[in-house]
């Protein structure tokens, strides 16, 4: 594993829920994740950076079992009880919000339960709408109640929010934070937004020609703000390591100076 | 290119003009709010042109009986009760045919819909027995079974068999795959799978194939009545016929008509109660 602390503290050792080692996918010969390594801790989050058509999803969907249909090998062991967050609230339109947020959910008191989760993401008086009826933003809150409702050991969330507004999206990871804090189940969230890495993860992962080529902690203590030299630090390194020239990006710490 | 063509841009640069908000107004695409009674407007234009042309002696009576023949003609037949033992022996036919040949084309659309084996078994001779119109097997049928309620019926469920197969299983097969990688990650047995997503995303299919079926229903009933039967809308019409009774075969006509129209709207009221998750330019 390639770790590039640049400064940062690495990650502590703790008890694994995902342990990935010697992952390969291809599609027609063409290796996308290629000898990959990866574990993440119990209650730890993990977020994934990466170009696009980098490997984020296929890794992602190994993870959750979705790609029966790829070549590949390698060792890969995950908690069974894992929840998946699409980029696409994916609720079923034939389904009111509460049924959709209890699909597949046993147990007699799945009801309260559903209405929980649902009050849990402030949704608890739209139990009864229509998916067609909710916002973009409230659809993807749908969703993670219907993830979070069935406690998984490990949330899977592919680019979650990048269908929502700048605002919403604020908001949203707010309410992901909090109800990860609550939870506390491991979580790989796979994204393009360096900011929302940082901001929500505990560690910060870079996947790169089919490996992750960097992996470092988020050691900021307290609030994570722009304009704190840490924070700075980190977005800096992480951009380079994505390949973003310092030359193309916007000026945002001097902005805070 | 004179100053003529500069006209139409020389309006636009004047947005504070006082009609400019017309001219801003989106347009329209969905066909706008239905005239009340609009549907009932073609049948009753034709029903006025009809009653016009037999008062003036145009129409001759023998081709085509006045409209008030047609109804006292009607309330004959209603009050020595042959309207009603032939429309009674054909809704039998036609309800026993619609009940088994719908079960049979949702249940191979489900078997082939769900399984490869399935579709490879079913889905070919389905599309063959497609090509062939039902009623060009009624001679076999009749060599089969012979000429009595077990034809006419199995006629029927093969004419309704068709399209509620091909839609069901269209609905089956065009079913978002995002859908079937959810209840994957949430883990949903067979039978959860085929509950909540296969069947309620099989319904818009399911009930598009309802509706040409119960059409088709009538118009296979109407064949193998008049092939061979004692009763029957389709017999006492052919009966007419020898007669040359033209008024019975227009009030024969006229329940056909209101037959389709009211099992269409059954199913189309049906489409809107169950579908109500779905929001469309029927709205
Ligand atoms: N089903 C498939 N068939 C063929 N190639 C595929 C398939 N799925 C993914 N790929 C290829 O694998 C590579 C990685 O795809 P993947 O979806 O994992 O990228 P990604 O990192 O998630 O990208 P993005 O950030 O744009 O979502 C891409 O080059 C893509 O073309
Ligand atoms: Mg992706």
């Amino acid at each position: 594993m390639a770790a590039d602390t640049r400064g940062l503290t690495r990650t502590k050792r703790g008890r694994a829920a995902v342990r990935i080692h010697g992952l390969d996918r291809s599609f027609e010969n063409r290796k996308v994740l290629d000898g990959l390594e990866l574990s993440i801790r119990e209650g730890e989050f993990v977020a994934l950076l990466g170009r696009s058509g980098s490997g984020k999803s296929t890794l992602l969907r190994a993870l959750a079992g979705l790609d029966h249909l790829v070549d590949g090998k390698g060792v890969l062991s995950a908690p069974d009880n894992v929840s998946v967050v699409f980029q696409d609230a994916r609720l079923l339109p034939w389904k009111r919000v509460l049924d959709n947020v209890l699909l597949g959910l046993p147990g007699p008191d799945a009801r309260e339960r559903g209405r929980a989760a649902l009050a849990e993401v402030g949704l608890a008086d739209r139990e009864e709408a229509w998916p067609v009826e909710l916002s973009g933003g409230e659809q993807q809150r749908v969703s993670l109640a219907r993830s979070l409702v069935r406690e998984p050991e490990l949330l899977l969330a592919d680019e979650p929010f990048g269908a929502l507004d700048a605002l919403t999206r604020i908001r949203m990871h707010e309410l992901l934070r909090k109800l990860c804090e609550r939870h506390r189940p491991a979580v790989l969230l796979v994204t393009h937004d360096v900011d929302e890495a940082i901001e929500l993860a505990d560690r910060v992962a870079v996947l790169e020609e089919g490996r992750i080529t960097a992996d470092v902690a988020v050691g900021i203590e307290g609030p994570r703000r722009h304009g704190t030299p840490e924070y700075a630090a980190l977005r800096e390194g992480l951009l380079t390591r994505l390949g973003v020239e310092a030359q193309d990006r916007p000026i945002l710490e001097e902005a805070h100076a | 290119m004179t100053s003529v063509s500069t006209q139409p841009l020389g309006r636009l640069t004047r947005p504070a003009r006082r009609g400019a908000s017309r001219s801003t107004a989106r347009r329209r695409l969905a066909p706008g709010r239905p005239v009340p009674y609009g549907k009932a407007l073609g049948p009753l234009l034709l029903l006025a042109v009809w009653s016009a042309g037999s008062a003036a002696g145009l129409i001759e009576p023998r081709s085509l009986s006045a409209p008030w023949t047609v109804v006292t003609t009607a309330g004959d037949l209603i009050e020595d009760g042959r309207l009603q033992s032939h429309l009674a022996a054909s809704a039998q036919r036609a309800l026993l045919g619609l009940l088994f040949g719908t079960a049979a084309g949702l249940l191979l659309a489900l078997l082939s819909g769900l399984s490869r084996l399935g579709e490879g078994v079913i889905d070919g001779p389905v599309q063959i027995k497609r090509a062939i119109p039902s009623l060009a097997l009624v001679p076999l049928l009749i060599l089969w079974l012979g000429i009595g309620e077990t034809m006419k019926v199995v006629t029927v469920s093969l004419v309704v068999l068709v399209p509620v197969y091909i839609h069901t299983h269209n609905g089956l097969r065009s079913i978002d795959n995002r859908y079937v990688e959810l209840s994957e990650t949430v883990r949903l047995s067979r039978w959860q799978f085929v509950r909540h997503v296969v069947l309620p995303g099989t319904l818009p299919g399911f009930l598009l194939g309802m509706r040409f079926a119960v059409t088709a229903t009538w118009l296979a009933l109407v064949v193998v009545e008049q092939v061979n039967a004692t009763s029957g809308l389709g017999y006492m019409m052919e009966l007419a016929r020898t007669y040359g009774q033209t008024e019975i075969i227009i009030v024969g006509l006229v329940v056909y008509g209101l037959l389709g129209l009211a099992s269409d709207g059954l199913v189309r009221l049906t489409e809107r109660k169950v579908l109500s998750w779905r929001r469309t330019l029927a709205g």
